[in-house]
Formats: structure tokens, sequence, C-alpha cells
């Protein structure tokens, strides 16, 4: 990963989160994140290529639940936490295109 | 009834079945406590008076019906990162502005189970995103033992309230350090159960694969208690285990002996950089440990020096997708935009502060196009490496013995500028979360300033009743528990 | 220079499960908005997934009515980006450990069959449903974390025809194993279609366009044929191809530029720490392999070799799989398969078309066509008569024996009866007699049609011929 983050765009990857930055906050994060993954960089020392990845610290497989139909929430309580509803539906500024 | 807020909840549980107090008499108690003292701690979001006297009379008359349960009218505070159905659960964030939880998390309906009473909610770092408890858009909470300094992070909250007696115990959860670094800052007792051991259904998630959800309380015992109430399979939590519970609580007796355990002590978990006076408290500790009978070995951990990188990459990106949902849609605080993408944004900027937007970020480039495998795949491999590292430890020790923090609790806005600083902070507790075991924080010292200091005790996967024989002894012994702040 | 296309599809499907994949809120269309949502398919903090068995079931049991292996290792990944329609705005799906690898289909495409083969399907989570209104959106939250697969074929297609097909095929296929309705108007059946063209004999693809979520064949075929004309069309005036997402204008029948190469979703995948990966083991996947139903193509040889239908008979029958049910369920109670089948083929299938209605909603139960078919059989009714107390039964329902007898239906073979039809037409008819005895045998027709008219179509028409013959020849 040697140097790549030195092209690290935060206002890119902001975009990317779904974050306006200010002016200031853009620079100051700049500094201080390429600061982090300049750090992360020690990284580098270790050849990982033989080692498996860890998803899950402590791994169990096929954790099922049964297809039963269970209980779902109040539909008023539903309504009451979304900022804005119509007709029982949220809503949401026009979606314009995909 | 004097002083009922000073005691614990084996204490209190035993005066309860005597008959020589109430709940609402323990609930009015530490009610006057909060009132007291919360103005300087400020430890507490929202206190439910009402409902927690409700509660304590549930309480009590389940108890004259015959109930008994070691947590039965015990009041706990709860860590803002947990729905409480009916309850607002902000995580210290303004973007939950407005949000009631419609559900109750697995701890909480087990505590509800078991008969304790919920006080309220009390503060943390945003989202958990912290170490100091500064990073919090609600409110402002001060180390019980020196105003001025920081209670730790980001359970900074439930540490300080059980410190300052606001509450006979506390839940915390814990990602990185968040139960154990303001359990030892503010002298209390903190647990990060092994990852699995109880549910996270219902704590708002900041990094899936490494929050637990633990006790922090005032003495090990305790702490026993309160983790054998909130463990145990949970089918809403697919990385819930199914493992036994012990009766953590019963096993811890007065027998005080550590024969015949072995204690670790990794050489490289006293770095450079550590205030003299933690290590000495730390090495006095292992020595007392020895006198108990323990026999002490040296291990080692080669790759916990990588567990800051590691857990920096792995955190947030997983915080930046867990964090997604925060958009102003479905609940919490909107502010509108001319289609949904400006919305997104105007809400999320708005709503999110600095440090969680900063982490966001950090997170989403780890994971984005052409940096994934360098970064994200990478760090998973070395956590595999420091997994390793503890499985190989324990095939010598019973447990092992560190500091839980470099330096004990700092002044407010010290480390506020430097965010590296304070991530680094978190090098003796991180590599416990990235392996998933287990590790409990106990008071074991003060530094001149009078500040708390603790002891780490880590144990391997589900080997918390290890790990609390070792505390409760070692606290048994020891007068440091103790002590309270004078507030 | 000549052009030719490649087309791959991305078929997304709904399985039929009660509850959703990740919360067990119900899965039922048309309900009202919003009723069928929880913590989880809402994304609210702190709620978490865990996996519906039945989904992993149905899925795995696809890939092997498709032809794929089973995965003997399969996780789950967070796929990002935010959208209204996505509560998490991130999807839990499979990126590179899916439940089912490869696979390979056989398909009829305008008389010739064609070999399609698979690269994958995997499970994930459908998105909530969103509706416009005027200056704004709404969002209705029952479809999000539906159980939807997600059916991936390999670019080896060529034609609209190809894939028209092969979606065929696999909706039959889901139908028959009990996967997915497929109901197309209810959104069950989707696809994003690739098309990329190049010239013939250029060992590499075209640049890619992807034309996204389109439900109806019709508007596949549409949008193939004009993605394909469109991108050669470009190629020949010497212009090249841009990678791109476009959608489709029914109302014009054309494709438009959605997102271009430089707008596209990086989706920064990563594996889902909030599910566990899964491992069928072997046992279960030997179960599920012997659970699978009867496959039409399995259905047809079955029709013809052991009922003795026509192979056109077997494919009609077969090609629906209520169809066929319906079929194997009126055979439970009749021996004569061929009678069967032309009442389906025949009145069913008009009548069905006529008032656009399914088999399952038709009154006249297979038990009522096998009896209908045993009293023309037992020669208690004509055929023409069976044809309408059918009609008379998918209409209105009721017995074929009762109505067969309230409306006086049943055929005379009562030979005095038939005699004095006979005799007075042969009395009141001398030319036709003349023909047949001067050796036209087609004359007795006539003298027959007037024995019928007499009985009012009631005669045993069997019966009345050899009575006829008897008196003439005598
Ligand atoms: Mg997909
Ligand atoms: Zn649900």
């Amino acid at each position: 990963m040697s140097k790549t983050h030195e092209g690290m765009d935060v206002g890119y990857v902001a975009k990317l989160a779904c974050i306006d930055l200010t002016e200031e906050e853009t620079t100051l994060f700049q500094g201080q994140l390429n600061q982090v993954l300049h750090y992360v960089e020690q990284l580098d020392e270790l050849d990982v290529s033989n080692v498996e990845s860890t998803a899950h610290a402590i791994p169990v497989f096929n954790v099922f639940r049964k297809d039963v139909v269970g209980t779902s929430l109040n539909h008023a309580d539903v309504m009451a936490n979304a900022p804005s509803s119509v007709n029982g539906e949220v809503r949401v500024p026009k979606i314009i295109d995909q | 009834m004097a002083e009922l807020h000073k005691l614990t909840i084996t204490e209190l549980s035993e005066k309860l079945s005597a008959g020589e107090c109430t709940s609402v008499d323990i609930v009015t108690d530490i009610l006057s406590s909060i009132d007291a003292r919360d103005g300087a701690v400020g430890a507490y979001l929202t206190v439910d008076r009402d409902d927690a006297l409700d509660q304590a009379k549930m309480a009590d008359e389940a108890r004259t019906a015959g109930k008994a349960s070691p947590m039965l009218g015990i009041p706990v505070a709860i860590k803002d990162l947990l729905n409480v159905k009916g309850q607002p659960c902000t995580c210290s964030s303004k973007v939950l502005e407005g949000y009631t939880a419609p559900y109750d998390a697995t701890v909480i309906a087990k505590l509800r189970e078991a008969g304790a009473v919920l006080l309220g909610r009390v503060n943390m770092d945003e989202f958990a995103m912290g170490s100091s408890t500064e990073n919090a858009a609600l409110g402002k909470t001060s180390n019980p033992w020196n105003l001025d300094h920081v209670p730790g992070g980001s359970s900074g909250g439930s540490a300080a309230c059980v410190a300052a007696d606001e509450a006979i115990a506390s839940l915390g959860s814990d990602t990185g350090g968040s139960i154990r670094q303001p359990a030892a800052f503010c002298g209390s007792v903190g647990m990060k159960p092994t990852y699995g051991r109880v549910s996270r259904y219902g704590l708002t998630a900041f990094a899936s694969s490494l929050d637990q959800i633990g006790p922090i309380t005032k003495t090990v015992k305790d702490s026993a208690i309160l983790l054998e109430t909130l463990c145990g399979l949970d089918p809403m939590d697919s990385s819930s285990i199914d493992v036994e519970v012990p009766a953590l609580g019963e096993q811890l007796t007065d027998d005080t002996s550590l024969e015949g355990m072995k204690l670790g002590l990794p050489k490289e978990y006293f770095v450079e950089g550590m205030d003299p006076e933690v290590e000495k408290a730390v090495r006095d500790a292992v020595e007392h440990c020895k006198s108990l009978g323990a026999e002490i070995v040296d291990v080692s951990l080669p790759n916990a020096k990588y567990a800051i990188a590691v857990y920096y990459i792995i955190a947030t990106a997983e915080a930046s997708a867990n964090l997604a949902r925060f958009d102003g849609i479905r609940y919490g605080m909107r502010l509108d935009g001319k289609d949904p993408a400006e919305l997104y944004a105007k809400t999320r900027s708005a709503g999110f502060g600095q440090e969680v937007k900063r982490r966001i970020i950090l997170g989403t480039y780890v994971l984005s196009s052409g940096y994934y495998d360098a970064y994200y795949l990478k760090a998973q491999k070395v956590r595999t490496l420091i997994r390793s590292d503890f499985t190989e430890a324990f095939k010598t020790c019973d447990a092992i013995l560190s500091p839980v923090t470099p330096t004990a609790a700092y002044k407010k806005g010290e480390k506020t500028d430097d965010p590296l600083k304070m991530y680094l902070d978190d090098i003796l507790t991180t590599p416990v979360n990235l392996a998933g075991n287990c590790a409990l924080s106990v008071p074991c010292g003060f530094t001149s300033a009078g500040m708390p200091i603790g002891l780490q005790i880590i144990g391997d996967d589900f080997q918390e009743e290890t790990i609390l024989k070792v505390g409760h002894a070692y606290e048994q012994t020891t007068e440091w528990h103790k002590e309270r702040p004078s507030l | 220079m000549k052009y030719e296309a490649t087309i791959g599809l991305e078929t997304h499907v709904m399985q039929k499960t009660n509850s959703k994949m990740f919360c067990s809120c119900k899965y039922e269309y048309g309900a009202e908005p919003n009723t069928h949502v929880c913590p989880t398919c809402l994304g609210y903090p702190g709620a978490l997934p865990v996996m519906n068995e039945m989904a992993i079931e149905l899925c795995c049991k696809a890939g092997m009515l498709l032809g794929c292996e089973i995965n003997p290792y399969s996780k789950w990944d967070r796929k990002n980006y935010f959208y209204p329609d996505m509560a998490k705005n991130y999807q839990i799906t499979q990126a590179d450990e899916p439940l089912c690898i490869g696979g390979q289909v056989e398909v009829e495409v305008e008389g010739e069959m064609k070999t399609f083969t698979l690269e994958r399907i995997h499970q994930e989570e459908n998105a909530a449903k969103n509706t416009h209104v005027a200056g704004a959106s709404l969002v209705d939250y029952n479809r999000a974390g539906t159980a939807l697969m997600e059916i991936v074929s390999n670019p080896c297609m060529s034609s609209a025809e190809d894939a028209l097909a092969y979606m065929a095929y696999v909706k039959q296929i889901m139908q028959y194993g009990g996967i997915s309705n497929c109901d197309q108007e209810k959104g069950q059946m989707r696809s994003d279609v690739n098309i990329s063209v190049r010239p013939i004999g250029q060992k590499e693809l075209g640049e890619k366009v992807e034309i996204k979520n389109m439900n109806s064949f019709a508007f596949i075929k549409d949008a193939i044929e004009y993605e394909i004309d469109r991108q050669t069309t470009l190629l020949e005036s010497g212009g090249s191809v841009v990678q791109e997402t476009r959608g489709y204008d029914p109302d014009r029948g054309e494709t438009f530029t959605q997102r271009t190469k430089e707008n596209a979703h990086d989706y920064r995948y990563f594996p889902e720490p909030d599910l566990m990966p899964v491992q069928v083991p072997e046992e279960q996947l030997k179960q599920w392999r012997s659970e699978l139903p009867e496959l039409p193509a399995q259905r047809q040889v079955r029709y013809v070799e052991q009922l003795g239908l026509p192979e056109y008979d077997a494919g009609v029958l077969t090609a629906d799989m209520a169809t066929s049910d319906w079929f194997e369920q009126a055979m439970q109670h009749t021996k004569n398969a061929k009678a069967v089948s032309n009442f389906i083929m025949g009145e069913m299938m008009r009548l069905l078309s006529e008032q656009n209605v399914e088999i399952s909603e038709s009154k006249l139960t297979p038990e009522n066509l096998a009896e209908i078919i045993e009293l023309i059989d037992a020669k208690i009714i004509s055929t023409g008569a069976g044809k309408q107390v059918f009609e008379m039964i998918f209409n209105e329902g009721g017995e074929p024996k009762i109505i067969v007898e309230e409306k006086g239906m049943a055929q005379v073979s009562d030979d005095s009866a038939l005699e004095g039809w006979a005799d007075e037409a042969i009395a009141s008819n001398p030319q036709p007699v003349e023909e047949y005895k001067a050796g036209n045998p087609a004359s007795i027709n006539f003298l027959m049609g007037q024995v019928m008219k007499a009985s009012r179509g009631k005669a045993n028409p069997g019966a009345v011929m050899q009575m006829l013959k008897q008196k003439l020849d005598a």
C-alpha cells in the first residue's frame, strides 16, 4: 500500500459516504487522516501472503432461523419515528433517477 | 436509610433479602445522590425518575410474591446506545434526535426479567467513537476523581456514574477498550466479555465484529453477578454463541488463594511512553498475585503492536457501513434537500460530530475501490496473527496481566486536537477486541495526582470465570476498590 | 463488417418464503404499506439479521435444478450504496462466495436446442418499494428484506430470442421447483440485461451496456433489439460504445443513459460481520436433492412413454406447471389421457384465454373433467354434449352427472326410439335412400343427420349408423 494514501481525496471519499464537509474540515481531515494512514503503513512490515483473514473472531456456521412469521412493529410507532410521512408511507424528496 | 447508594449489588441484595430495605428505598437514595452529584459529574443524559420508582415498586412486589434474583430491585444505568423500548436512544448524537426505540435490546429484556431497575441513560462518546467522552453532542461528563479530567470513553458516563455512586452498576459497551479504559480511569471494575457471550441485539453497532456489551461495577463480585444476568445464547444475534453460562457470582468465595494459577506477563505490554507510576502499580499488582500463590510466567504477544493499525482499519470500515443507516429517512434528524442525495448529505453533515465523520471517511476510504486489499484485507490477516498470539500465550498460562492504559485519566482537552495520539492510547485494550477473548479491568492503585490506575486481567475465549476469580482474589486482598472520590 | 451481439442476464427471483430473508416479518404482496416491518428490515439502530433457513433451501434447490454446484462454503457481504429503498444503505448479498456456482441449461430456441451456462446464483435481500407522487417519492418497506435470489448467466446469448427462451425456461423451472411464483406483474422476477456488440471474428467482447430492472418479457425483447441496433449502428458509423447503465423507456421503445462509467457506484463490498458463513452439510444436500420435483422435460417423456400422448400434447401440457399439475390430478380419476389432453388443449385453454383467468381459478375441477370423459366413454353423452357440460361447469360450477340429468342430455341408445326415428328418416327421404342403394355410401350421412335432428342431438351416433345400415342393407 506504499504511499497510496497520499492521493487520498477526502472530498471524494466524503461524497461516497454522503457527508458534506466544509473547506476547513476537508483540510483538517486530510492532514489528520494522512497521519493515521502513515501510521498504518507499519503493517507493510508483515508478510501475510499465507495468512487467512479473520472476519469473525470466533467463527460459527449455519446460524439459521425457521421460516416462521413473527410479530412486526406497530405501524403507528413506525410512522411516529419517520420525520415525514404521507398515507402510511415514508416521504422522501422526489427520486430523480438511479 | 442512609448511604444505600454507596453499597454494592452484593450488599444491597443481602439487605433486600433480609428485609432491611426496599428497592424503592434504594432508588430514592440513588435519585438524591444523582441530584447531589450529577450537576458536577454529568454522567446522565436522562434520568427516568418516575419510571425507575415504578420499576422499584414492582420489584418490591415481586419479592413479596416470592421472586428472588441477585439483580432484583437493583438500579442500573444504561449506556445510551442500547435500545430501551419507549425511550430515546441518542448514542450521544444529534442525528438520532427524535428517535424513540420501539424495542428492548436483549440485555435490557434480560435485566427486566431479572427485576433490575433501569435508572436512565448515561453519556458516551458519540456512537462509541472516542476514549474520553469528549466527543459527545448532548452533554459533558467529568471524572469523579478530578472534575477537570476526562472519565475515559467511550462508556465514560457508565464508569463515572458508578464511581460517583450515582448508580449501583451500569452497562457499557467495549469495541476497543470502551468499558475497560473508563473503568480504569474512574476506579471501577469493567468487564469486556468474550465476543458472542452477550447478545448484541439492540446495541447500536459501532464495529459489529468487535462490539461487546459488559458491566461496569464497584466490585468484581458485582461484575460477575451482572454479567451472569446478561449472558446466554440469543436467537436474534447470529454471532451469539451457544456456550454454557457458569454460575459466575457463586464461584467467588472468601477463598483468595491463587495457588496453581499461572499468570502471564507480556513483555510487549509495558510500552514506551507508559507513565512510570502506572507501570509500578501494575508490577506491584503482579507481585501481589504472586504472593497469593500464582506462578508468574513470561508470555509474548509479538503482533499486539499492530493492533491499533488493524483496529482503526477494521473498526472504521465496519462503522462506515453501520452508520450509513443514519440518513434522515426513517427516524431521527432530517434536513430536507431537493433530492435524496442532498437530504442525506445535509442531515449527516449536521447530525454527526467531527470524530464520527473522520472515522466514517477513514472507513469508507479503506474499503473503496483499489484500496480494499491494501488496507482492509491486510488488516483482517494481521487480525489472525493477533488472535494466534493469544492462543499461543494461553497454552502456557491461565490469564494474562497488564496495564489497561499507558497513563491514568488526563485533563479534558489535552488530546482532542490530535486524533492519532488519542487512538494510540488504546494500544493495550484493542488486541483483546480483535482476538475476541475476554478481559477485566480492576483498580490497582492511584497516581501521585490521585487518579485511579487499572489492572487488566485478560482471559482466553469464554474464560470469564478465570479472570473474575483472579480479579476477585486481588481485589479482596487489597484496599483500592474501597476508595471513593470526594465529591 | 458484420457484427454480433453478446448478452448476459442477471435475473432476480423472489423466493416463496413465509417470512423475510433476515427477519420474521411476513412476506405478503399488496398489504397496507409499512405494516410488515420491524427494526431489522427498517434498518433501526441495534437490529441484527438472522438467516431464513427456507430461503437457503430454496436457493440451493434452484441451483440443483439449474445444474449448479452447491458451494461447500458460502458467506455474506455488504454492498454499500445510498438509496431511499435501502433501509440500511447497504444490501446484504454474496460477493465472492455465493451459494451456487456454475450451472447450465438446455433450452429450445425456435426449434433448436441451445446450451446456456450460468456463472452463479447468490442469495440476497430485496429493497423497499418506491412510488412517485407530485413533488415527492414514497417508501413502503413491506418488501424490504424479502428473500431474493440473483441468477447470473454467463454472456452466452446472442439474441433477444435466446434471452427470452432462457428466461421462460428459468421461470418454468422456478415454478416447477416451488421456488418462486415468478409473477412478473408482482415484481417477483426481474432482469438486468448486459449487452455488447463486436465485429464477428473479434475475440474480446465489446463495451458492455447494462439495462436495469425490467420485468416484462415484451419490454426485455424490445430493449435488447433496440440496444443491439443502437450499438451496431454506432460501430458501423465508426463510433464507439460507452460502458454505462441504461434504462428502458417502454413508451418510446428506447433505452437511455442512466449512469456512466465515471459515475459508477463504488460498492465497497466487505464481509458482513453480523452473519455467519453457510456450510450446508452433505446429508442435507442429499435430502434436498431427493425432494426435487420432476421437471417439465421429464414429465414430457413420461406423458409420451407411459400415457401414450403425442409429443405435441406432452409439450403443451407441461409448458406451464399449473396446467401440468391439473392434468395429473385429472389423470388420477380416469385412464383416458388423450381425452383429458384434448379437453385441456381445446375447451380449457379457449375458455381461460377468453375469460383471462388462471387454470387454478376454474370452477371446473379435474374430477369434473374425468367424470365428463367417463360419461362420453360410456356413451351416455356425446362429445358435443360433453363440451357443453364442460363450459357450463367452467362458468357456473356443478356436477356433470346432475347437469346431464337435469338438462336431459343423455344420449338415446334405446333401440325402439332409434328405430322410430330411423324409419321416419328412410320413409320421408327417398332420394338419399336411392343413392345409397345405388352405391353411394356417403348418402347415409344425410339420413344420419335427420335422425340426430329428430332426436335433438341425443341419439347415440354409433347406434344410429348401425341401425340405418342394417335397415338399408337388408
Ligand atoms: Mg444483486
Ligand atoms: Zn422485518
